[in-house]
């Protein structure tokens, strides 16, 4: 059966030949430090689970104290210049974007093919990681496709895979390192003092200052987590079920569901959310690394204000 | 019950607020919580190292930036702009209404991770937004760049949720049943359209907004 632990070695991989090419980058001037990050990361993803939890927080550390001491830097792959991709874009025409179009195909129709025909029982790939494994076969033949067709230099990939990696530099493992983050206030026990202190602060009896409580702590908290996902346990334990559904009797359904969104406004609105707000900004090479998040606060704010008025309206509290 | 795991949080927001590497400001707080809470220097290092490696699938998307990369060698950002080009009415605005409903609605059917910003964003859309924008200057290439990806974070927030069988919906499915609240993912996720409406009435607006007064200049 095709697991997770197949794909960790096709991303290890490049992760290892970044490292490589970059230690052999002379004009970066951080080139050791850049090959020691990705290195690392190549380690984790190749080797994580044979070298122990204390090896793997070893890791984190090392990948901490390269990107806080300002080790990592950019390096300068081969690529073609602006003209030469006017030239290319005139000449390739739209047959430019099939193959960037095989890996979203092969992950929607394998996804597909996997949910809804017999192929989904034959235990081939691990249950629920279908997407995640089309994606990687999407990669890979998208790649052949992009070989047989432009036969680009063999090193290309990696070089124009690196041109990208540079860009977003430590961003790229941020979001990993804030889901570890999450893990570990769970094991601290944060979500439970949150949960009593936002208990304490409901003034009894009003059911509209009740529901403004619970969405604004879902998405306060989410914005402290960076993660509906570790708010969501917490306000439905303090708020949710014994305030709005037992106390007022409101509707399971739409406190759960509705309750959810509103911390979704939270995640549009912070720097924790780092694979969604942080990364783009790396990657469109935005000049303000909290730009993604400005132009999403004046979506987020009145959408809070609808969460709550589905809540109010909907969930028979109203 | 002790507040002191809480300082964590407020190294983070401080870290943030800060504008301080954010990789060591999370580690420290991530050490800080577990001390705090009584666990042993070694006992927190060992827990940071167990949820990151329990969380390495999220590294598996950068595995397209070889092949994105590749097109960008052979001019795909610059394809994908002539194509706007090509387009007579196309406006920025438009462009990125049309964007919002389509990841939307794909990640309605459970096709959320076949868009993004990697994937589809930096090679497509950026560049298909500004190009809609004819010759904008610096500082509003930069807007619609940041608005090209706040409209993508948008519709995979508030389509995601529709699909039954995804992370979130199962989340709530445990808590509420762990109280004794046994409901269907179906009905969690028909709950999840009301506000998938309104995320697109709201941003929608704005995003016409955007073209009505690019107009009026």
């Amino acid at each position: 059966m095709i697991t997770l632990a197949w794909l960790y070695v096709p991303a290890g991989l490049f992760f290892a030949a970044v490292a490589l090419r970059s230690a052999l980058d002379a004009a970066n001037p951080k080139r050791l430090g850049t090959a020691a990050f990705w290195g690392l990361m190549a380690l984790s993803l190749l080797a994580g689970d044979a070298i122990g939890d204390f090896g793997n927080g070893l890791i984190v550390l090392g990948l901490a104290a390269l990107a806080g001491f300002g080790l990592i830097g950019r390096g300068s792959p081969a690529t073609t210049s602006e003209p030469e991709r006017e030239a290319f874009a005139a000449r390739l025409g739209n047959r430019v974007f099939l193959p960037a179009l095989v890996i979203p195909a092969v992950a929607l129709i394998g996804t597909l093919a996997w949910s809804y025909t017999p192929l989904g029982a034959t235990g081939w790939i691990e249950p629920k990681r279908e997407t995640y494994v089309f994606l990687v076969l999407g990669v890979l033949l998208a790649l052949a496709v992009i070989f047989a067709w432009l036969r680009p230099p063999a090193l290309a990939p990696v070089e124009e895979g690196r041109r990208l990696l540079d860009a977003i530099g430590w961003a790229a493992v941020l979001p990993q390192l804030l889901a570890a983050l999450g893990a570990v206030f769970a094991a601290a026990g944060v979500g439970e003092i949150v949960g009593a202190g936002v208990r304490g602060v409901i003034p009894e009896g009003s059911v509209f200052l009740t529901v403004l409580v619970f969405a604004l702590g879902m998405a306060a908290f989410t914005m402290v987590m960076g993660n509906a996902f570790a708010a969501f346990p917490v306000m439905a334990a303090a708020i949710g079920v014994p305030l709005l559904i037992e106390g007022y009797g409101g509707d399971p359904a739409v406190i759960g569901a509705v309750g959810m969104l509103a911390g979704f406004c939270g995640t549009l609105m912070t720097p924790m959310a780092a694979n969604f707000n942080l990364v783009p900004a790396a990657l469109l090479e935005l000049k303000d690394q909290y730009g993604v998040i400005r132009a999403q606060i004046p979506t987020a704010l009145p959408l809070l204000a609808a969460n709550m008025a589905i809540l109010y309206l909907f969930a028979g509290l109203a | 019950m002790t507040w002191l795991p809480l300082l964590g949080i407020l190294i983070v927001v401080a870290g943030f607020a800060l504008r301080l590497n954010p990789m060591p400001v999370v580690v420290a707080a991530g050490l800080a919580t577990g001390l705090l809470a009584g666990m042993g220097p070694v006992e927190v290092v060992a827990a940071f190292g167990k949820a990151f490696n329990d969380n390495r699938i999220i590294a598996i998307v950068w595995i397209v930036l070889p092949v994105i990369g590749l097109l960008e060698r052979y001019g795909l950002q610059q394809r994908a702009a002539a194509v706007i080009r090509g387009f007579k009415g196309a406006t920025t605005g438009k462009l990125l209404l049309l964007y919002l409903a389509y990841r939307q609605l794909t990640a309605a059917v459970g096709l959320h991770s076949t868009a993004g910003h990697p994937q589809t964003v930096r090679p497509l859309v950026a560049p298909m937004a500004l190009a809609a924008a004819g010759d904008p200057s610096p500082e509003e290439a930069e807007k619609i760049k940041a608005m090209t990806a706040a409209t993508d974070n948008v519709g995979l927030f508030f389509g995601e949720d529709i699909f039954f069988a995804i992370g979130s919906i199962v989340l709530i499915q445990q808590v509420l049943a762990a109280d004794g609240y046994v409901l269907a993912p179906l009905e969690l996720a028909l709950w999840a359209i009301p506000s998938a409406v309104a995320a697109f009435l709201i941003h929608g607006a704005r995003l016409w907004w955007w073209d009505r007064r690019r107009a009026a200049r």
